[in-house]
């Protein structure tokens, strides 16, 4: 049993180990394998994420494993239960992992230190999201076969981006150079000191990147002003056609999703030849049932 | 009532009164009576405290308290925070008066001196309020504060945000000669924040609180302080920036003073580790270079005192995400031990970290005692430099256990302390007399 709280503190080959036994879970394999048939894997989300918890529960149901999905809307979380209640709570029903998305950093740390089970961060506030940034680099791993030597350009919102952190740890574990590039309202203090380059100047270093990862804008963040507009955004750091025309033939465009269509990616290019977005959505269950499977074994 | 007590050959480290060496210290009717080189003839019925290998110290004071009486007595009160404060040597405390019910008046600021004399362990100083309910709106009245006992006013806590005020506070204080003590935060900069700003928080994926928000605030008070005359006294020092503009206000001749808190001089925001938080405070850990400055600040004078910000929360308020996780740790019991690190570290010379503890908080709120000259107060601090000891939270006298310093190793350690001539505090055992 071992936690996944971050990618931050992951050796090369457990990452690439994990990476590998996703791909037995890829279509095409069994549609139920039993790793972990009779077993319960709870599915913990005080905030709302459609989309990451429906991949994880189906990643537990392919293997097996019953799902107790618990969500904090009408909760007793509003009631004044404190989280390590309610992880408590539901670590007496006895699950094998508790996948858990909270909007505090660092709120799995804190259960991690309380529970027996495994604990699984679904995302964490601005800290880190694991399994984006492994289905991430699983999807480019299967274009590539390795990142060893490659270039990929993060785009975005950094300050705000549990994505960035964990892609940040994972892409530099398998051997790749990670460039952050946003406005610099949007661009954490230290970013070099944790192994990144940083830069506001988009078109200067658009030509190197192997793939861009545009980040989603966080427009509900907009009202503390770190921006001017969102026209501006665009204008400065949106992935449009014309700026597809000056990446490197061949590389690649992804998003983990949901996509401001029109803000940070030109719909031609979300939907165009270069784009990944939709294999990194397919690849999701693969990875999540490897980590499930990793997590718990 | 307190009888004669002979303290026979122990190291007097008094800096105010430039003594460093073996001397015999004659405590009677509550205050130092003599002070020789020479063996002192033992009185009738004395007490003799035989100090040889020990420093004999004038009682550590502690500028920046929070007793949490009245209102969050679950915390702390007076009675258990001065067990706590003896524990550690302390023979005096200034108690902050962000408590339940504010300390914005004199109703409150008796209730607070009551307690402390049914305690009947240390001295208490409270300090009141600078602006009604701590709300930054209006002036408390300061001069019944004063007439009632506070020493000080402050908002501690938080900053009065406002200009216009904070220099009313300044030019009105001058009536009463007590020191304005601040709390330097700007809130439009720390909003949302949760530690330093800096690679570790980017790292955390937390809001981080910019040395800026401090250090703009420092700025704002001397520019007024310059213009209003007063006294200024600025609490927990955490950055770089600060220092470098309170020496340069000293240097001009302002009067400030300043404190750092032992943490903010031994931690830097890598003590956050991963979401730790014991090591959640405002201000906040800062970087390593801050750490660097306080320290120097300390040595060369530019603070005056090590307060610890003695600040006692429950178990539930910090086992909880670390956004929410309330600021603040103990600290009365681990001054010492911390303060001996910066000695042995070679930062502090032993007497520079006794003036920290004593004659320099005396100094800038004007307090009694910090020193062990003839008619001084008989308030006596007794160590022995060499024991070694390790930091346990379930030991403690005070009430809450929050402190990120639990299993650390010291050398140095409070063996006796003594107020008005009376003892309180010896092997490891508070004595009480209520
Ligand atoms: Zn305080």
């Amino acid at each position: 049993m071992r936690h996944l709280l971050g990618i931050e503190g992951w050796r090369r080959d457990e990452l690439e180990a994990l990476l590998d036994r996703a791909r037995v879970h890829l279509p095409g394999g069994p549609d139920v394998t039993h790793t972990l048939r009779g077993k319960v894997v709870a599915n913990l989300f005080f905030e709302d994420s459609t989309r990451t918890r429906t991949s994880f529960h189906m990643a537990a149901r392919g293997l097996g494993a019953g799902v107790l999905n618990w969500s904090s809307s009408g909760s007793s979380t509003s009631k004044g239960e404190t989280l390590l209640d309610t992880a408590r709570n539901i670590e007496a029903t006895g699950p094998v992992a508790i996948v858990m998305r909270h909007k505090s950093s660092g709120a799995p740390h804190l259960v991690a230190k309380h529970v027996r089970c495994a604990v699984i961060n679904a995302g964490d506030g601005t800290h880190e999201h694991p399994s984006q940034a492994l289905l991430d680099a699983f999807t480019l791993r299967q274009r590539w076969g390795s990142l060893e030597g490659r270039t990929v350009l993060i785009v975005g919102d950094i300050l705000h981006s549990r994505v960035a952190r964990s892609n940040l740890w994972c892409l530099k574990a398998l051997g790749a150079r990670v460039v952050f590039c946003g406005p610099p309202t949007l661009l954490p203090t230290g970013l070099e000191s944790l192994g990144a380059e940083v830069t506001s100047n988009l078109d200067a270093v658009l030509p190197q990147a192997d793939a861009v990862m545009c980040l989603r804008l966080q427009l509900e963040r907009m009202g503390e002003a770190f921006l001017p507009s969102t026209k501006e955004y665009s204008r400065l750091f949106g992935l449009n056609a014309a700026r597809e025309e000056r990446m490197k033939p061949g590389a690649l465009v992804m998003h983990p999703g949901p996509i401001n269509r029109g803000l940070e990616l030109a719909p031609s290019v979300a939907d165009g030849p270069r784009s990944v977005i939709l294999e990194q959505v397919s690849n999701g269950v693969a990875v999540r049932r490897a980590i499930l499977e990793v997590c718990t074994s | 009532m307190s009888g004669t007590v002979l303290f026979r050959r122990g190291r007097v480290i008094d800096p105010r009164n430039g003594v460093d060496g073996v001397r015999d210290v004659l405590v009677k009717d509550g205050k130092v009576a003599e002070v020789s080189v020479a063996p002192l003839p033992v009185p009738p019925g004395a007490e003799v405290v035989e100090a040889e290998g020990h420093w004999v110290l004038p009682g550590f004071i502690d500028l920046h308290v929070h007793l949490r009486e009245p209102g969050e007595e679950g915390k702390e009160t007076v009675l258990t925070g001065c067990r706590a404060a003896v524990a550690g040597g302390f023979t005096a405390v200034v108690a902050m008066p962000n408590t339940k019910v504010v300390n914005d008046s004199g109703l409150v600021t008796e209730l607070v001196l009551s307690r402390a004399r049914a305690a009947n362990l240390c001295h208490v100083y409270p300090a009141g309020a600078i602006t009604k309910g701590l709300k930054g709106e209006e002036l408390a009245e300061t001069g019944e504060l004063v007439s009632a006992g506070c020493v000080a006013i402050t908002d501690d806590g938080r900053p009065v945000m406002s200009a216009a005020l904070m220099r009313r506070a300044l030019q009105y204080a001058t009536l009463f000669g007590v020191p304005v003590m601040v709390h330097e935060e700007d809130l439009t900069l720390s909003a949302g924040g949760a530690m330093h700003e800096g690679p570790t928080a980017t790292r955390l994926g937390l809001r981080g609180i910019p040395a800026s928000a401090e250090v703009a605030m420092v700025a704002r008070d001397l520019v007024l302080l310059e213009e209003t005359g007063g006294r200024l006294h600025i609490a927990h020092v955490s950055c770089e920036g600060s220092v470098r503009l309170i020496r340069e206000a000293k240097r001009r001749g302002l009067n400030v003073t300043a404190e750092a808190t032992p943490h903010h001089v031994i931690l830097d925001d890598r003590a956050v580790g991963d979401y730790d938080t014991h090591a959640k405070m405002a201000p906040p850990l800062r970087a390593d270079r801050d750490v660097e400055a306080l320290r120097e600040a300390l040595a060369d004078g530019t603070v005056d005192a090590i307060a610890t910000d003695h600040a006692p929360h429950g178990v539930l308020d910090k086992q909880v995400e670390f956004e929410k996780g309330i600021n603040g740790i103990i600290g009365l019991e681990t001054a010492l031990g911390l303060t001996l690190e910066l000695v042995h570290g070679g930062v502090l010379t032993e007497k520079r970290a006794v003036e920290l503890l004593s004659h320099g908080p005396a100094k800038a709120f004007g307090l009694p005692g910090g020193h062990l000259a003839p008619g001084a107060p008989g308030d006596v601090t007794v160590v022995n430099p060499n024991e070694e000891w390790t930091v346990e939270v379930h030991r403690f006298y005070s009430r809450s256990r929050n402190t990120p310093f639990h299993g650390r190793r010291q050398k140095g350690r409070v063996v006796q302390t003594w107020v008005s001539g009376r003892k309180v505090y010896a092997d490891g055992q508070v004595k009480e007399s209520r």
